[in-house]
């Protein structure tokens, strides 16, 4: 087992009193791309911070390389950041603006020459040295951003929300770009984005977090397949999340219906939340055909599917299907037991914040 | 077309209260008694005693905005650094309340604390210390100059500094800077312009003052403003007074191609 890069321990940070991190612990390994996941507020900008050293910790360490780091000001620490904002120095065009950190280092001039043709040609603007920052483009300024941090080989990039302020087919190519990118430098990547759609098509990891706790982290199969919570289940992609009550191992009761399913381990008579995947319903016309039936309530095409809402057992279903059942239409419900995730009700503290509204 | 007649009283006053009295001032400076053309009063500047004062104005108003840049420069990141919490408001309040106060009002009571028997004099004699020649001297002169025209320096400052993003700053941090090297690189060169229009902002009014120097300097010490002054109110000379004030005139027009040379975007400008 490969000893992690970063090691976060027992982090907590509050401004003015409200708490923002809790005894947060995680585990960055090295060349990984781990993104950390959440809604606004939940702590995953000021994790960043605290990495690259602009925010303190009120208790905890932070560990780079088995080293000590929580004290260490940003300048002196291996890794680079990327703002949100892009942060470029107006006052200097873009050759200045990449050369800077080198320059601060003492570098000789031809290696800083080469640094920046170098970082140039990788984010795809060859040629741009002597522009002005504010004539570039927002996706521009974000690449010339990024240039700016890997000049300077940092074993860690730091990314704050850096396609927030892009729109969506720019975000989109920016996403296969930052792919290779960390591909053909071979570093960590630690992202943030509050956008669920980013962080599965780009991270080896996920970490989801909300007010302050990590609700899970793993990879992306693992957190859109077995979301350990109703909080994850909403975050991540749509989700039916019903209340349920676990009969006894493979039996659970949902809308007044007993139906099997494939977890275990919950005892018996407990209620718990069951999350289905809007995919995963499957419907048929016959509406005898299922453990429900309902009526289709609402059906908007959506291009790659369709997507319907289904008033069944008191529960309004998310449903998607490639197939088409018009309002009104009489249905019965199926899901196959593999697809049904079932999951402990909230109890202490740190999956309170489960519950909690996104 | 509605929008250019809604410049017309601004372009009226402009024409009537900068424009004519500036045409007249120049008429007079480059005429005599009779209305003849002549340079004498441009030149009467060599005179020793005008000279001094000249050179004294420029000495005393230098020193005087060195001073206020010196003092405002930290302030400015202190509330740069307050404004995060919106606690600058306060602290800039208190650094504008004083304007609240007439000018002359304020400068003489200046003279009061500084004068033989004021009340710093008083203190020393109390604590036993020989008393302390302040008024009259050019450093009374230059106090009343930072203490009067300090605002001035201070808000054009604030703004460039205010408009520092912070996420500028962090990396430049990020990049390895340390502190000393953040500033150098960042956030001297950013603030350029507020260093500028603050310069320009404090050092026109002090090098064409009088007033504070009469009032601090007692009429022993004359700047530029006081020599000027006298040659339109004692010797009634307007050709002469016109003449000299030409002269400033230069100082002030370089100070103003700085400003637009160095704020072209006018984000410095304080008002």
């Amino acid at each position: 087992m490969q000893e992690p890069l970063i090691r976060l321990r027992n982090i907590s940070k509050s401004f003015d009193g409200s708490v923002v991190l809790d005894d947060l612990n995680l585990d960055i390994k090295e060349n990984e791309f781990v993104t950390l996941l959440g809604p606004s507020g939940c702590g995953k900008t000021t994790t960043l911070r605290i990495l690259g050293g602009f925010t303190k910790p009120d208790s905890g360490q932070v560990f780079f390389d088995g080293e000590d780091i929580t004290n260490l000001p940003p300048n002196k620490r291996q890794l680079n950041t990327v703002f949100q904002k892009y942060a470029l120095f107006p006052h200097m065009n873009i050759e200045e603006n990449i050369a800077f950190g080198l320059k601060i280092k003492g570098k000789s001039r031809d290696y800083i020459r080469d640094k920046i043709r170098y970082a140039l040609k990788l984010v795809n603007l060859d040629g741009y040295e002597k522009r002005d920052v504010t004539s570039l483009s927002g996706g521009q300024q974000q690449r010339i951003a990024i240039a700016r941090a890997i000049v300077n080989e940092p074993r860690v990039l730091l990314l704050d929300e850096p396609l927030g302020a892009l729109d969506l087919k720019l975000r989109q190519d920016m996403q296969y770009e930052l792919i290779r990118l960390k591909n053909e430098l071979g570093i960590t990547f630690v992202y943030v984005t509050h956008d669920q759609e980013e962080s599965l098509t780009m991270s080896d990891t996920i970490v989801v977090m909300n007010q302050g706790y990590i609700q899970q982290m793993g990879t992306p199969q693992n957190i859109y397949n077995e979301p350990e919570n109703a909080f994850v289940a909403d975050f991540i992609g749509d989700s039916n999340i019903i209340d349920g009550i676990m009969i006894k191992d493979l039996l659970v009761e949902i809308c007044g219906c007993r139906i099997p399913c494939v977890d275990s381990g919950f005892g018996t008579d407990q209620p718990v939340d069951v999350v289905i995947r809007p995919e995963d319903v499957e419907l048929s016309t016959d509406p005898s055909n299922g453990f429900l039936s309902g009526r289709v309530t609402s059906l908007i095409f959506k291009g790659v599917h369709y997507e319907m809402e289904v008033m069944a057992g008191g529960f309004e279903w998310l449903v998607q299907s490639t197939l088409c059942y018009p309002v009104g239409s009489e249905v019965g419900i199926q899901v196959k037991p593999e697809n049904i995730q079932i999951m402990k009700k909230p109890e202490s503290a740190d999956e309170k914040a489960v519950s909690a509204d996104a | 077309m509605r929008k250019q007649l809604a410049a017309g009283p601004y372009l009226i006053w402009m024409i009537g209260f900068t424009v004519i009295p500036l045409i007249l001032i120049v008429y007079y400076g480059l005429t005599d008694a009779s209305g003849a053309f002549t340079l004498n009063n441009v030149l009467a500047i060599m005179q020793p005693t005008r000279m001094n004062a000249l050179f004294r104005s420029l000495k005393l108003s230098l020193i005087c905005t060195a001073i206020c840049l010196l003092l405002a420069y930290p302030l400015a990141m202190i509330l740069k650094k307050m404004s995060h919490g919106g606690r600058s408001g306060l602290l800039i309040f208190i650094f504008i309340l004083p304007m609240w106060m007439n000018f002359l009002l304020r400068t003489m009571a200046w003279q009061v604390i500084l004068s033989r028997t004021g009340l710093i004099n008083t203190l020393l004699s109390v604590l036993g210390l020989p008393p302390a020649k302040l008024i009259n001297t050019n450093g009374a002169i230059v106090f009343g100059m930072v203490y009067n025209y300090l605002p001035f320096m201070v808000l054009p400052l604030y703004n460039v500094m205010v408009k520092i993003s912070d996420d500028v700053i962090e990396a430049a941090h990020d990049l390895g800077a340390g502190w000393l090297q953040t500033f150098v690189h960042i956030i001297l060169p950013l603030s350029v312009p507020g260093i500028i229009s603050g310069i320009t902002m404090v050092f026109v009014p002090a090098l064409t003052t009088f007033v504070i120097s009469d009032v601090l300097g007692g009429g022993m010490i004359l700047l530029i403003g006081n020599v000027i002054e006298q040659e339109f109110t004692f010797t009634a000379n307007w050709n002469l007074g016109s003449g000299l004030s030409l002269i400033l005139m230069i100082f002030i027009l370089i100070s103003m191609f700085l400003i637009a040379k160095y704020d072209k975007e006018g984000n410095g400008t304080a008002f």
